[in-house]
């Protein structure tokens, strides 16, 4: 582990000391956003307006599958009001190998141009097949009517499994599976394999005292973001634009729209909105290139905003997943080997999140035999986008569901299982690295001794827990300190803030420049005013800005030593910054007054200019999250209602800067797993029709569905991070599904093997039980 | 020399090898060595890897230094949500 201890040494030398001496990193500030969003000020996707602005509105497939012989735009453009039309032929196409990195995926150009707008064939109900803008929503409504397309209907499949069988309906007739040597000579849905593990599965089974296998099933779920995919674009005759969206990262966008419109990357300024919840959701692009595309046509700003039934049936969900799982142990509760094998939906495009679900899947634990291996398999469905740590929670609820049957059976408390098992410092992960520190073990230990686990269950109650992990990821990222005249600091960061990074980031600003917090007031820069910066996603945000605004301080903090030291004509190195002040030191301490920032910025024109601090960097070393959860769960024998009563997450965040927002990532982690487990899933006719498009059907979780959930944060510190941040945000969906699921099985003494166990599914278990 | 494990697809181009022993100082020249060796290696390989060197997760990175004792592990590039 030599890189991770020279880091550390680089960087923090004595953490504990640092932790007392901090004064903003760590407390619970408050939000810098705040008014806004609660005064209505705030601007989300729809807000912003322009003179002359036209309204935008999609055709969308009504079938599931079919060929577009033909698409008659005539009499919808001929309509009075209507201004611009475009259908798949003003979208350049991209031959199949048309991939480059975008951010933190690699985009697959020929895919994208076909999602955003279908070209041979209509892959899913809800597939965008043509656009118009015009000059209310009314008329452009009118329009969409007036369209002719000229469909082949074909069999569609939407199960993984039944997508998998040969003779299955081709979503893509010339696929060939990738990963397979030799490589098949038919083409099939199934666009990927990917295998994962070390050591010997047979003599880790062979040393077995019990085997387990099971198999899962879980149905597709959305994000369910509340705000809408909304967004303006503006293009002038001379080949520049403009676009406010929501979006999670408008660097990401712009570089997708250029590409699918064919223009500079520079020509085109994205700005993004606040934003209303993303998920993973809004890391691509659907209305923003039709919208451009329009207003080029129309040479008038056009808007665009989902309804919520387009939300349903034509942005990203995540996979339904089918999943085998078998895992061996000692009767003293060591696993001696575990497999699974994980088949995902992948949607219309491949690329479901099967290969990071592979990964994590067995992580928590530090195990000699281990293999997964996963399909990425194509489905009649919108192509899947990221959803919190994406495919994780899928995979590691059957591991996890698999372990708790073990212990059970082992007669081992479930965490004291998980404690013989857990991964720790220099562990193998099952997919391969070793750790570096990481709080697996102390997330466990934290819920052995927490009142909740200690609690006693009332009658008809079940307990169930759940271990989960997580990557996170660092990347490409940009800040900016600007000293005003009057000595306070504008920060500003290119990356949209959702879940509180302007909070965060401005606490580090301050903490690195020694000033008071009032005084940094954060901003996110449009395209225009930063280096490049990937999006907000892989829990990537509070650990990579945090590296970039400490840069940034830094090197102010550089400019301002050195206009101290020309000012008292002394050499640099005899001035210091300590506590927000330019201080003389060794032979000429006390000889000078030690200058604050106002001091430096009043005469910043006379001692040399402005003085901004800059830092663009790729952030490396994220630091991985474990997580343990507690839930206790109420059984309504009679309607097969399960109710949350009682649920704790424990999670390890590296240092909580804000540690209001981390327990706030941790809550609706835990939400938005609730729903998962008991009650979302995308319902389809036999035509491959949608039929719960809305909230009132696609059942969420609200208030009322959800106790207080407690928290408990843990703080095994990020060596690679001067304040030792890890990842938060996606962690805490990975351990519900498979903690809720154990809950159940404990109550009833049924165990659930797929998902959602939703009311009717619960009680023709209960019945079939008697 | 620093221990090399590919894992996940790559076994595919290289004959079926998950585990060797280079000399290499970076990413990069890693990568340039891997390639040369096992020419089915596509050349766009990168983009879809992350490496990590001693347990530290890098993507994007070219000139992240790898000593002669390091574990350097090719895996899946990784994104989230």
């Amino acid at each position: 582990m030599a890189a991770v201890e020279k880091i550390f040494n680089d960087t923090i030398t004595d953490r504990e000391t640092q932790d007392k001496t901090l004064k903003w990193v760590g407390t619970r500030a408050p939000r810098p956003d705040g008014v806004d969003k609660v005064t209505g000020r705030a601007k989300f996707g729809a807000d912003t307006y322009l003179p002359n602005m036209l309204y935008g509105k999609v055709l969308r497939s009504p079938h599931a599958h079919a060929r577009i012989r033909s698409i008659d735009m005539s009499r919808a453009l001929a309509l009075p009001g209507v201004k611009a039309g475009v259908t798949r032929d003003d979208f350049p196409d991209y031959p199949a190998g048309a991939v480059q990195p975008a951010g933190e995926m690699v985009i697959n150009y020929r895919d994208m141009t076909r999602n955003i707008m279908a070209r041979e064939k209509a892959l899913y109900e809800g597939h965008a097949v043509a656009a118009v803008a015009a000059v209310n929503e009314r008329v452009a409504r009118q329009a969409l009517s007036l369209i002719e397309v000229d469909y082949e209907v074909l069999p569609h499949v939407i199960d993984v499994e039944e997508a998998m069988k040969p003779g299955a309906p081709l979503v893509r007739e010339d696929l060939i599976t990738e990963g397979v040597e030799p490589a098949p000579e038919e083409p099939s849905n199934i666009a990927k394999r990917v295998e994962f593990g070390h050591g010997d599965l047979d003599l880790g089974f062979s040393k077995a005292d019990v085997i387990i296998e099971r198999s899962f099933k879980t149905q597709p779920v959305h994000q369910g973001y509340i705000e809408p995919h909304a967004c303006l674009a503006s293009f002038s005759e001379d080949g520049q634009a403009e676009l406010w969206c929501s979006t999670q990262g408008h660097y990401v966008a712009r570089g997708h729209c250029a590409k699918l419109l064919q223009m500079d990357v520079s020509k085109l300024r994205v700005t993004c909105s606040e934003i209303g919840g993303g998920f993973g959701g809004k890391t691509v692009v659907y209305l923003e290139p039709l919208a451009l595309a329009l207003s080029r046509k129309a040479c008038q700003p056009v808007k665009m905003v989902m309804t919520r039934d387009e939300v349903f049936r034509a942005s990203g969900p995540t996979s339904g997943a089918s999943m085998d799982v078998r895992i061996g142990a000692t009767k003293d509760g060591r696993i001696t080997a575990g497999e699974a094998v994980l088949k995902f939906q992948a949607g219309a495009f491949g690329g479901s999140p099967v290969p990071a679900a592979a990964q994590c899947a067995f992580a928590p634990y530090d195990l000699d035999n281990v293999k997964t291996i996963g399909f990425d398999v194509l489905c009649n469905r919108p192509k899947v986008a990221a959803y919190r740590a994406p495919g994780a929670p899928l995979g590691e609820y059957a591991v996890e569901s698999v372990v708790d049957e073990l212990a059970k059976t082992l007669e081992i408390d479930p965490l004291e299982f998980r404690l013989k098992n857990a991964a720790k410092e220099g562990s193998d992960s099952s997919y391969g690295p070793k750790f570096g520190p990481i709080g697996c073990v102390e997330t466990l230990e934290t819920a052995q001794n927490h009142d909740h686990y200690l609690s006693t269950l009332k009658p008809g109650q079940g307990r169930g827990v759940a271990s989960g992990y997580w990557f996170n990821i660092g990347g490409q990222t940009s800040a900016t300190l600007n000293l005003c005249e009057d000595g306070s600091v504008a920060l500003v960061v290119g990356t949209p803030d959702i879940g509180g990074s302007r909070a965060s980031l401005t606490m580090m600003a301050a903490e690195s420049l020694g000033v008071e917090l009032d005084k940094v007031r954060p901003l996110i820069g449009d395209t225009s005013a930063l280096g490049y910066n990937m999006l907000t996603g892989g829990s990537r945000v509070t650990f990579a800005g945090g590296i970039a605004v400490h840069g940034a301080a830094e090197d102010m903090i550089k400019q301002l030593r050195e206009r101290a030291a020309a000012t008292w004509d002394v050499p640099i190195d005899d001035v210091e910054w300590h506590g927000g002040q330019a201080v003389a030191v060794n032979g000429y301490k006390d000889q000078e007054d030690p200058m604050g920032l106002l001091d430096i910025a009043k005469d910043m024109a006379k001692s040399g200019g402005p003085i901004v601090g800059r830092c663009s960097t790729n952030a490396q070393g994220a630091g991985p999250s474990f997580g343990c959860h507690i839930v206790d769960v109420d059984v309504d024998k009679e309607t097969g209602k399960v109710s949350v009563a009682r649920y704790t997450v424990i999670q390890d965040a590296g240092k909580a800067v804000h540690p209001s927002y981390v327990e706030g990532q941790y809550q609706g982690g835990a939400v938005q797993g609730i729903g998962w487990a008991l009650n979302e899933e995308y319902i389809y006719d036999e035509n491959g029709k949608v039929e719960n498009a809305g909230f009132l059907d696609y059942r969420v979780p609200v208030c009322s569905d959800v106790p207080m959930i407690d928290t408990v944060i843990v703080e095994v510190p990020n060596p690679t991070h001067p304040y030792g941040v890890r990842g938060v945000g996606e962690t805490p969906l990975v351990p519900p599904l498979a903690a809720i699921s154990n809950a159940v099985e404990n109550a009833l003494d049924i165990r659930f093997t797929e998902l959602p166990m939703s009311p009717p599914r619960v009680l023709a278990a209960i019945e079939s039980v008697g | 020399m620093a221990r090399i494990v590919l894992t996940g697809n790559l076994r595919l181009y290289t004959e079926g090898v998950t585990e060797l022993e280079l000399e290499s100082g970076s990413i990069r020249s890693l990568l340039r060595e891997l390639r040369r060796r096992y020419p089915d290696i596509p050349e766009d390989i990168e983009d879809e890897l992350a490496i990590s060197i001693d347990g530290v997760l890098h993507q994007d990175d070219w000139f992240a230094k790898i000593e002669p004792d390091s574990e350097v592990h090719l895996l899946p590039r990784i994104a989230g949500g």
